[in-house]
């Protein structure tokens, strides 16, 4: 699974732009990951500029 | 507030802000709702603009230039450094004044404008965009209109909601961190890049002065790169080996989605502005004067079509956008992904190469024609961006 770490978090939207299942939802100062939506395809985890989005211990099944 | 408007605008941008203000100098009725506090902020930009476009806008004011650049400093991977003039000059902006003052030609053209409202979905009728959701203050409104012009950003959704593609590739998303400096004892009429591996791998570092020694310092690396080093370990790495006392003002992060032009960026009832359409300049990762060019077309049509009383006429955007800057953007993309390639090695040799022409003589042309000794295979691509107007 991803996470956001929201207290490093700067709002920037990277995340956002690169999703292709529109499963990240950002506002002001605040940033969601809807599970549901979510496909772990790591795209988010990469584009982050400052080691925001992170894999949880439960990570598995991610292409790298 | 009205029920409805001609057109709405979300995210109060360069684009969005020049969207509402071609639009209501029209005589339209506009929103323009904003999800930040303020207009402007927080920043998320490397603030140079080159100053010819930008005239097309706004009277420069000192209240929103951080200084003038008339040279650029290329820093190969060996250090050596290749100084170029420019016949243009530019700009460094600060760009929370800056965004602010664009906001302002927006009011005063006619556009009503509310900010902390963030809009979280559209409004249909038969099929065609007919309006926005939005979140205000903890409470839920909707307000129709005939055109809404999405210039919400790299983080663009709303043209999602309509059925257009809008998600960037991760590879062409330059992921960057930025720290505004104090006491950078650089030239401040200069902008420096620095290239190659240790830099920026696909992409480049940058020190953009703004005044006073003090400097914007940051970088953009594809995600490409990301997947096995933060753009945030770069830049840190940087700081240490170069200015590890340096005080530090600010630290933002944002992304530049560096590509073509969405293949779509109008229908029924909605156009796409600014980086949400990906109007960036994909060489330079400049995205000002573009997203602004891009919210005035789109306005200026959006009133067209209004006027007309033929909302099917905001389908022209697409090709007066093409026709405008969007077809440069395409050559400056494949160039772009030539030099993306390019080992450190052929960057010192192009150095190299260009150092040996005198100051005098020197010109973006010379340089690029520099590098095509070293890769002639971007000859083609080079030569029509001196052919193509």
């Amino acid at each position: 699974m991803i996470e956001i770490l929201p207290d490093k978090c700067d709002f920037c939207g990277c995340c956002v732009g690169v999703c292709p299942e529109d499963a990240i939802e950002l506002k002001e100062a605040e940033i969601n990951i809807m599970e549901s939506l979510c496909t772990n395809c790591a795209k988010c985890v990469w584009s982050c500029p400052i080691e925001v989005l992170v894999f949880n211990k439960n990570g598995a099944g991610v292409k790298v | 507030m009205k029920k409805k408007y001609d057109v709405i605008v979300v995210g109060a941008g360069p684009s969005g802000s020049m969207a509402a203000r071609f639009a209501a100098e029209r005589g339209v009725s506009v929103l323009m709702l904003e999800k930040d506090r303020d207009v402007g902020y927080p920043v998320r930009c490397g603030e140079a603009v080159g100053k010819e476009k930008l005239l097309e806008f706004i009277e420069p004011d000192r209240k929103f230039i951080a200084a003038e650049i008339n040279k650029f400093s290329m820093i190969a991977p060996d250090g050596s450094e290749v100084v170029l003039p420019l016949d243009q000059t530019g700009f460094v902006l600060e760009r929370k004044i800056f965004d602010y003052e664009l906001a302002k030609t927006a009011a005063v053209a006619g556009a009503e404008i509310l900010t902390r409202a963030y809009v979280n979905g559209l409004l249909f009728d038969g099929g065609k965009v007919s309006g926005v959701k939005y979140e205000y203050q903890g409470n839920q409104y909707q307000v129709e209109s005939d055109i809404v012009i999405a210039a919400d950003g790299v983080e663009s959704r709303v043209g999602r909601w309509a059925g257009i593609k809008t998600f960037i590739d991760f590879r062409d998303m330059e992921s960057c961190v930025q720290i505004t400096a104090g006491n950078i004892t650089v030239n401040q009429n200069t902008c420096y890049f620095y290239f190659g591996q240790e830099y920026a791998p696909h992409g480049y570092f940058w020190i953009f002065p703004k005044g006073n020694n003090t400097a914007n310092i940051g970088l953009g690396v594809s995600g490409i790169i990301g997947k096995k080093r933060s753009a945030l370990s770069f830049l840190n790495d940087f700081m240490k080996k170069n200015y590890p006392d340096a005080p530090i003002l600010t630290q933002i992060a944002g992304g530049v989605p560096s590509a073509v032009t969405l293949e779509k960026i109008s229908a029924p009832g909605i156009m796409l502005a600014g980086d949400a359409a990906r109007q960036v300049n994909p060489l330079s990762g400049g995205g000002i004067t573009s997203g602004m060019i891009g919210g005035r077309t789109a306005g200026t049509i959006a009133a067209e079509a209004i006027k007309s009383k033929n909302t099917d006429h905001i389908f022209s955007y697409d090709k007066a956008w093409h026709e405008a800057v969007g077809k440069r953007h395409e050559i400056y993309n494949r160039i772009k992904e030539g030099i993306y390639n390019f080992s450190d090695e052929k960057f010192n040799n192009i150095a190299r190469s260009f150092s040996r022409i005198p100051l005098a003589k020197r010109t973006l042309g010379n340089l690029f024609k520099t590098a095509l000794i070293h890769n002639p295979s971007l000859l083609i691509d080079v030569a029509k961006v001196f052919i193509v107007k």
